[in-house]
């Protein structure tokens, strides 16, 4: 065979969309496998015409539309969310689902137990506060921090570990020692201290006036990446391996091309389940560090300063306790299985659904 | 003969292990000349896909080191050049076909995805919209049906065949003026090596590349190259005219190479492999590295003491015939199976 020939016809046996298992890669609903189908098709015989008689409808599927609907059957997980997103909601339009704001003081209805009358449904505190809307109110701080927080820690911590991971060496040793300093630091002990030194007023950045809750949780965050960074690090160092990284190589992508382009996205699913541990983190640790009074500190309502406040009557007064105390356990539950929920439907060795 | 297209002088790289130095490649020379195919046969370990990565600075650095030689391309040593200028060549002017395609491309991104960044790396300016056309148009010149739903689809809904396809429409995307293809078709099925044979063939054609083929494969170097480079141990022991290197191999260990392979024309039902193992690329003895394993050796001296060099030889064919062998001339008068017309058909 000398002479230079021609490539194949489109719709050449390439057997497109069939692998040497039988296994179809085609989608739809759902890949299907058929026991026995033919690794080499006929010459005319081209993927799409082989998906129609299957009864299949070809649709590029990427990982995410696998995840999703793993996602999708994953009913804890889809009932956590339902929660959390209806809780969530009460904490964005607390204004409108209240019927008290969150300051206003009735000193004729001090420490009232939960009741329908005068829509108090979670009582009142000493200074007669309806206890509902605090609690509406504290869902809304919280959630705010919570999500600065996971926002903004995985952002450093995957800018920190994808460097670290790709460049390895001198960098990787340096980042990483920084990041094993931060882990060894006693979180509460430098979030008290962090936060006695920071004062409690706003963060005045000229333009922008960040409230306390931005200062508590710009400190949550510059502790909290350090997690992130290291599995971030850890996926780098394997995917720097791989043949596909070498190949971009090959092709001349530069390194940060490679770095955002051709491997982050083979890193969103540890990250996102990262992202989920963050936030619960922070939220635990937001109230925490409110309730011992260096977090968010009254009159803004947070869910822990209403449990400290709550705290010294906790015999005679429990809703003052239990009602926030209850909301933290529901929100930081809820975000623990939507990240299980996720690290399965993620899973990269669950990609093939069976029918 | 026409300019070179690469020149290869002297290349070195070593490796610096727990063991010790492993001197992966050692001295190698060679120029490809634009147009041919010129083919790399030997053992795995040979340094085969080191001498060609190299260049490219594509070795894990460290432990590997180039620690000398020359690599004239395009009037420029690649071997001098900033990490950023050696970018500019890879994938641009020089441009790689790997061998895995289930490896090669990243599951997480889509197939035009994938290409179109091949392009945009060298060509950052072009419009999204005139990269989409010209990747469709090269996922048409590697023979990949219905190209614009191809685009959009991941590698997962690519068979192995098709991915190489895609592979190859990625490595001819900037028109290069060197192809180097590392082991193309090992990882897929015969039936599908012939097609991506093809399909190489048309991309040589379409981009008049030049092309190192780098393969186990002696039946696919019959097939597709023009000159044949043999190495052993991180030498090159043969090289010559494809015809001659068949006809009238002058190296033990080219001949054993050939004698290892099937015979497909004669009743024949057993091989004969090369006795031995390949030597230590850390302690190499003194001599001819190939000497313990050598059939023409029978123990003299020469072999164990003194280096062959790589040396003209005139076994009658054309152009340049060199053979690293103290004693190639008494390897007069042989010929492998492969000379045989009807093998070449046979072996893809
Ligand atoms: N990263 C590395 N570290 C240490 N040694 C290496 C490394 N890469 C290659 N080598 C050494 O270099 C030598 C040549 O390797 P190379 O990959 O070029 O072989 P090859 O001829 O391409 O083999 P194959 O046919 O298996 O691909 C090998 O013996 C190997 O030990
Ligand atoms: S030099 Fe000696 S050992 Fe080496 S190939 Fe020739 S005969 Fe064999
Ligand atoms: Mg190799």
């Amino acid at each position: 065979m000398t002479e230079v020939s021609r490539p194949p016809e489109p719709g050449s046996p390439d057997a497109p969309l069939v692998d040497l298992d039988g296994t179809l890669y085609a989608s739809g609903s759902q890949v299907r496998t058929m026991p026995g189908a033919p690794t080499d098709l006929a010459p005319e015989l081209t993927d799409s015409a082989l998906a129609h008689e299957s009864g299949l409808e070809l649709k590029a599927r990427s990982q995410w539309a696998y995840a999703r609907s793993r996602f999708f059957r994953h009913r804890l997980a889809m009932g956590s969310l339902v929660v959390l997103i209806a809780v969530l909601l009460c904490g964005a339009f607390a204004g409108h689902i209240a019927s008290y704001s969150y300051d206003a003081i009735d000193l004729n209805n001090i420490n009232a137990g939960p009741t329908t009358t005068a829509h108090h449904y979670f009582g009142t505190d000493q200074l007669g506060r309806d206890y509902f809307s605090r609690v509406l109110y504290g869902i809304r701080t919280s959630a705010r921090v919570a999500f600065f927080v996971s926002i903004l820690s995985t952002i450093l911590g995957t800018l920190v570990g994808s460097f670290a991971g790709y460049f390895g060496g001198w960098l990787d040793n340096l980042l990483m020692r920084f990041t094993d300093l931060i882990l060894t630091l006693p979180p509460l002990a430098v979030l008290l201290v962090a936060a006695a030194r920071l004062g409690n007023g706003t963060i005045n950045l000229g333009l922008f006036h960040l409230g306390q809750e931005y200062r508590v949780a710009l400190i949550l965050a510059l502790l909290f990446w350090t997690g992130i960074a290291r599995v971030v690090r850890g996926l780098f160092l394997s995917l720097r391996e791989k043949e596909y990284v070498e190949a971009a190589k090959a092709s001349g992508s530069g390194d940060v091309r490679i770095i955002f382009r051709h491997m982050l996205p083979n890193s969103m699913g540890p990250i996102i389940v990262n992202m989920t541990l963050v936030t619960a983190g922070a939220i635990l640790t937001e109230s925490a560090l409110s309730f011992l009074g260096f977090g968010i500190k009254p009159p803004t309502a947070a869910l822990g300063n209403l449990i400290a406040q709550g705290e010294t009557q906790m015999q005679t007064q429990w809703w003052l306790v239990v009602f926030p105390g209850l909301t933290i356990v529901i929100i930081v539950m809820c975000i623990n299985f939507i990240g299980d929920g996720l690290r399965d439907a993620l899973d990269p060795t669950q990609r093939r659904i069976r029918a | 003969m026409p300019e070179p297209v690469l020149s290869i002088r002297d290349l070195a790289v070593h490796f610096t292990t727990d063991d010790g130095v492993v001197r992966a490649v050692d001295g190698v020379t060679y120029d490809v000349y634009p147009g041919e195919t010129l083919g790399i046969v030997g053992e795995s370990g040979s340094g085969k896909s080191v001498s060609t990565m190299s260049i490219l600075g594509l070795i894990p650095q460290p432990p590997g080191k180039v620690v000398s030689g020359e690599a004239m391309f395009q009037g420029r040593d690649l071997l001098k050049l900033s990490k950023k200028e050696l970018r500019r060549v890879r994938g641009n002017s020089m441009a790689i076909v790997f061998q895995d395609p289930m490896t090669s491309l990243n599951p997480v991104l889509k197939i035009g995805f994938q290409l179109g960044e091949t392009i945009k790396a060298h060509h950052g300016s072009e419009k999204d919209d005139e990269v989409k056309d010209h990747v469709i148009q090269l996922l048409r010149t590697v023979g990949i049906p219905q190209p614009e739903r191809r685009f959009e689809q991941y590698p997962h809904e690519f068979s192995g065949g098709m991915r190489q396809r895609a592979m190859i429409a990625m490595a001819i995307a900037n028109q290069p003026a060197l192809l180097i293809a590392d082991e193309p078709t090992t990882a897929l099925d015969v039936t599908i090596q012939a097609q991506i044979l093809e399909v190489l063939k048309t991309a040589q054609d379409e981009t008049h590349a030049a092309t190192i083929l780098i393969t186990h494969d002696l039946g696919l170097i019959a097939e597709m190259a023009d000159r044949v480079i043999v190495m052993y141990a991180g030498k090159i022991v043969e090289l010559g005219d494809v015809n001659t290197i068949f006809a009238a191999p002058r190296h033990p260990y080219t001949i054993g190479l050939m004698e290892s392979l099937p015979r497909l024309t004669a009743d024949e039902d057993w091989l004969r492999p090369i006795p031995g193992q390949p030597p230590s690329l850390i302690n190499r003895p003194p001599g001819c590295p190939f000497h313990p394993r050598c059939f023409l050796s029978q123990g003299r001296a020469r072999c164990r003491e003194e280096e062959p060099p790589l040396r003209p030889i005139h076994a009658g064919g054309t152009g340049v015939h060199l053979s690293a062998c103290h004693f190639a001339e008494e390897l007069e008068g042989a010929t492998s199976k492969l000379a045989e017309p009807t093998v070449a058909e046979g072996v893809t």
